[in-house]
C-alpha cells in the first residue's frame, strides 16, 4: 500500500468524532457568538433606519460617545507610554523588585474590574482617604470624568506592556547598543533603531487597548455616578438604555460597540496575518 | 597614541568578570582577546566601547580618559558578534547610520554619504546589495555589512566581538584572511574578542590569553604558542602533553627520561611538564634516555598524522605528531614500539601544597638535536 498518509481509510468510530467535535464547536461559535452579535444589529435596526439614526442621535446618545472617545483619547496614550516604558525596565535593565513590576503589571488582568472601580472610590470617593482633601480644593474625582479615566487606565494598563515584552525580550538590546556605539544619542537610539522594530507589537497592543477602553463596563460603571450626558460612556448608556426598555436605543449604541469590535477584530487580524513575526506570539488575555 | 588600560577590575554578583587587569595597545596594532567564555574578554571589549564601565581602574586613549567619555564620542567602530544589523534598514542605511545621526554641523552631506557607502560597499564587495534587508543576506555577507556600518564612521578604534563566531568553517577562513589583509590596509588599531585560539594565532599581532578575569599572558602568537608563561596558557593554546616530573638526585626524572640541570637549585622537589605534540621525537637512538611506547593507533590528518602513544613507564597516553610523509620513511604502524622523548619542554615547579608556580617558569631545550 503505497497511499498517502491522510486518504489511509479511517475507522467509522474516528470519522465520527472528528465530525461530532468539529460539529460541536461550530454550534458554539454560532449560538454564542454569532447569534448574539447579529441579534444586536437585528434589535437595533428592528423599527427602521429612522429609528436607530434618531436613537443615535440623541444628545445623550452623543454625549456618550463623545466621552467614551474623551477617555480613550486620554486612557490610550498614557497607557502607551507607560507600556513602552514598562517593557523597556523589564527588557532592558537589571533591578531589584524586576518580578514584582511583572506581577504588578499583570493585576489589572487578575482582579475584578468592579474592584478595580472600587478601589478608586476608596481613594477619592467623598468617604475616601483624599476625599475631603480633594473636596476642599474643588477637585471632582469620582462621578466625574476623572475617575472614569483612572478606571480605564488602570483597567486597559497591562495590553501595551504585555504585547511588547516578550518582543523587546526576544529581539535584545545589541541593535541598540550598535545605534549607541555608532554615536546615536538616546532619543535617536529610541526613535531610529527600538521603535521600528516594535512597531507592530505597539500598533497591536493599542488596538487591544483601545478596544478595552471603550468597551469597559464594571470598573468604569462603579466610578461613573451614571450622571446622563456627563458620566455616561457607551457601555454605561447601553446598559440604561435597556433598563429604561428602550431596546432600539440600546442596541443601537450596543452596535457601535460592536462594530468597534469587528473593526478591531479586522485590524488585529491583519496584523497577525501580515507581521506575525514581529507581533509577540500571544495577545494579552483579559477579562 | 597607545591606548593603556590600568588596573581593571568589574564585579558582576557571582564572579570577578576582570581582576586587576593591565593592558597597552599599541596604535595600528592587531590584538586578540584570547580566552575560553567567562574569561572576561567580553566585559573588556565593551568598556573599551563605553557600553560597560569598570569598578576600578583607568582607561586612557593617549590624554584623553576614555571613561569619563560617552560611547558616542569615542570614535569607536564596533562589530557584534550576531552582527546588530537593523533589521528594518536596508545594507545602504544601515552603513550610513553612523553619519546620519551626526549634528547638523558634523554631518557629511547627502552626496558624501552616499559616496562613502559606495565605496564601503565595495570594499566588502557588497556592491549589489545595497538595496537587501539584512534578512536577505547570508551570515558572512552580514558580519561584512556589519564591519562596513563600523568602518563607515572612520573609527580610530575597531572592536569585533567573536566576529567569525556564527559562520561555518569556510566562510570563517576566507574572511579572516579578508580581515588581515583589510588591516595591513588600513592600520587601523583593531582588538577582536574570540575563544579560536587558531583565530587568534593567524590573525593577530599579538594575543592576550585571558583567564578568570585574568590576562595571563600577552604577546606575539610564536611567544604564546612557544613560551607559555603560565600551565593555563599551555594547555588553552594547542594541543599539550602533560606529566609530572620528580627530583631524584641531582636532577630531575620522569620515567626513564630526564632534563638535564636543575634551574631552581634544589628547592622543588617536583614539577609539572608540558610538551608540544610536534615537539616529541618518536624513534630516538637507544644511546639516548627516552621512553618505551608502544604506537596505538595513527590518525592522519591530511599533512599531519597524529600518533595515539602509550608509555608505560609514565602509565599514560602521549601524542605526538609527525608529517605524513615520514610515516612510511619511519615505517611507523600501529601496535609496534617506539622510543620516544621530548625535543623541548615547559616545566613549571609544585610547591609542597601541590600548586603550579608561574613565575619559576623553565623553558627545557634538548642540548644537542637530533633528528628523529
Amino acid at each position: 500500500m503505497t497511499a498517502p498518509l491522510r486518504s489511509r481509510p479511517v475507522g467509522w468510530p474516528r470519522r465520527l468524532a472528528h465530525g461530532g467535535l468539529i460539529l460541536v464547536a461550530l454550534v458554539f461559535l454560532v449560538l454564542f457568538l454569532l447569534l448574539p452579535l447579529a441579534t444586536v444589529f437585528v434589535e437595533a435596526f428592528r423599527q427602521g433606519i429612522a429609528a436607530y439614526v434618531v436613537a443615535i442621535k440623541q444628545p445623550e446618545a452623543l454625549a456618550a460617545i463623545r466621552l467614551t472617545l474623551i477617555v480613550a483619547a486620554i486612557a490610550v496614550p498614557l497607557n502607551l507610554i507607560f507600556g513602552i516604558a514598562a517593557a523597556w525596565a523589564m527588557t532592558r535593565f537589571e533591578f531589584r523588585g524586576k518580578a514584582l513590576l511583572g506581577a504588578l503589571i499583570d493585576l489589572p488582568f487578575s482582579v475584578s474590574p468592579v474592584i478595580s472601580g472600587l478601589v478608586y472610590v476608596l481613594l477619592f470617593g467623598a468617604q475616601g482617604w483624599f476625599g475631603p482633601w480633594l473636596d476642599a480644593h474643588g477637585v471632582k474625582i469620582i462621578f466625574a470624568v476623572p475617575g472614569l479615566v483612572l478606571a480605564t487606565i488602570f483597567v486597559t494598563l497591562p495590553f501595551v506592556a504585555r504585547e511588547l515584552i516578550p518582543l523587546m525580550q526576544a529581539q535584545g538590546s545589541e541593535e541598540e547598543q550598535a545605534a549607541r556605539v555608532l554615536g546615536a544619542s538616546g532619543w535617536q537610539m529610541f526613535f531610529r533603531v527600538t521603535l521600528p522594530n516594535i512597531r507592530w507589537a505597539l500598533l497591536y497592543g493599542v488596538l487591544l487597548c483601545n478596544a478595552r477602553a471603550m468597551g469597559e463596563f464594571g470598573a468604569v460603571s462603579v466610578v461613573s455616578g451614571h450622571i446622563r450626558g456627563l458620566t455616561t460612556t457607551m457601555p454605561l448608556e447601553v446598559e440604561m438604555r435597556y433598563n429604561e426598555y428602550d431596546y432600539v436605543g440600546a442596541f443601537a449604541v450596543a452596535s457601535l460597540l460592536a462594530l468597534l469590535a469587528l473593526i478591531t477584530l479586522a485590524a488585529k487580524t491583519l496584523l497577525e496575518w501580515r507581521y506575525g513575526d514581529e507581533i509577540a506570539a500571544h495577545a494579552p488575555g483579559g477579562h | 597614541m597607545p591606548l593603556q588600560l590600568s588596573h581593571l577590575n568589574r564585579r558582576f554578583t557571582e564572579f570577578a568578570a576582570l581582576n586587576d587587569v593591565s593592558l597597552t595597545i599599541a596604535p595600528g596594532e592587531f590584538l586578540a582577546l584570547l580566552g575560553p567564555s567567562g574569561s572576561g574578554k567580553t566585559t573588556l571589549l565593551r568598556i573599551l566601547a563605553g557600553l560597560d564601565y569598570p569598578d576600578s581602574g583607568t582607561v586612557f586613549n593617549g590624554e584623553e580618559d576614555f571613561l569619563a567619555t560617552p560611547a558616542r564620542q569615542r570614535r569607536i567602530g564596533m562589530v557584534f558578534q550576531h552582527y546588530a544589523l537593523f533589521r528594518h534598514l536596508t545594507v545602504t542605511e544601515n552603513i550610513a547610520f553612523g553619519l546620519r545621526v551626526r549634528s547638523w554641523r558634523s554631518r557629511p552631506s547627502r552626496a558624501d554619504i552616499r559616496g562613502r557607502v559606495e565605496r564601503l560597499l565595495k570594499r566588502v564587495q557588497l556592491e549589489d546589495f545595497g538595496g537587501r534587508y539584512p534578512s536577505q543576506l547570508s551570515g558572512g555577507q552580514r558580519q561584512r555589512v556589519a564591519l562596513a556600518r563600523a568602518l563607515a564612521v572612520e573609527p580610530d578604534l575597531l572592536l569585533l566581538d567573536e566576529p567569525f563566531g556564527a559562520l561555518d568553517a569556510q566562510v570563517r577562513v576566507t574572511l579572516r584572511r579578508w580581515l588581515r589583509e583589510l588591516h595591513e590596509e588600513l592600520q587601523l588599531t583593531t582588538v577582536f574578542v574570540t575563544h579560536d585560539q587558531e583565530e587568534a594565532l593567524e590573525l593577530a599581532d599579538r594575543v592576550a590569553v585571558m583567564n578568570h578575569g585574568r590576562i595571563e599572558q600577552v604577546g606575539a602568537p610564536e611567544i604564546i604558542y612557544q613560551q607559555p608563561a603560565t600551565p593555563f596558557v599551555c594547555e588553552f593554546i594547542g594541543k599539550v602533553n602533560r606529566f609530572t616530573v620528580t627530583r631524584n638526585g641531582e636532577g630531575f626524572a620522569a620515567g626513564g627520561w630526564t632534563p638535564d640541570g636543575d634551574p631552581w637549585e634544589g628547592r622543588f622537589a617536583e614539577a609539572q611538564a608540558y610538551v608540544r605534540p610536534e615537539q616529541l621525537r618518536v624513534a630516538v637512538a637507544p644511546s639516548q634516555p627516552a621512553w618505551e611506547a608502544r604506537l596505538r593507533h595513527i590518525y592522519l590528518a591530511g599533512s599531519v598524522a597524529h600518533l595515539d602513544l602509550h608509555v608505560p613507564a609514565l602509565d599514560q597516553a602521549l601524542e605526538a605528531d609527525v608529517a605524513s610523509e615520514d610515516l612510511s620513511r619511519l615505517g611507523l604502524h600501529a601496535g609496534m614500539e617506539l622510543r620516544v622523548a621530548p625535543r623541548s619542554a615547559v616545566l613549571f615547579p609544585r610547591d609542597a601544597s601541590g600548586a603550579t608556580i608561574s613565575e619559576e617558569r623553565w623553558l627545557w631545550h634538548a642540548a644537542h638535536r637530533v633528528h628523529a
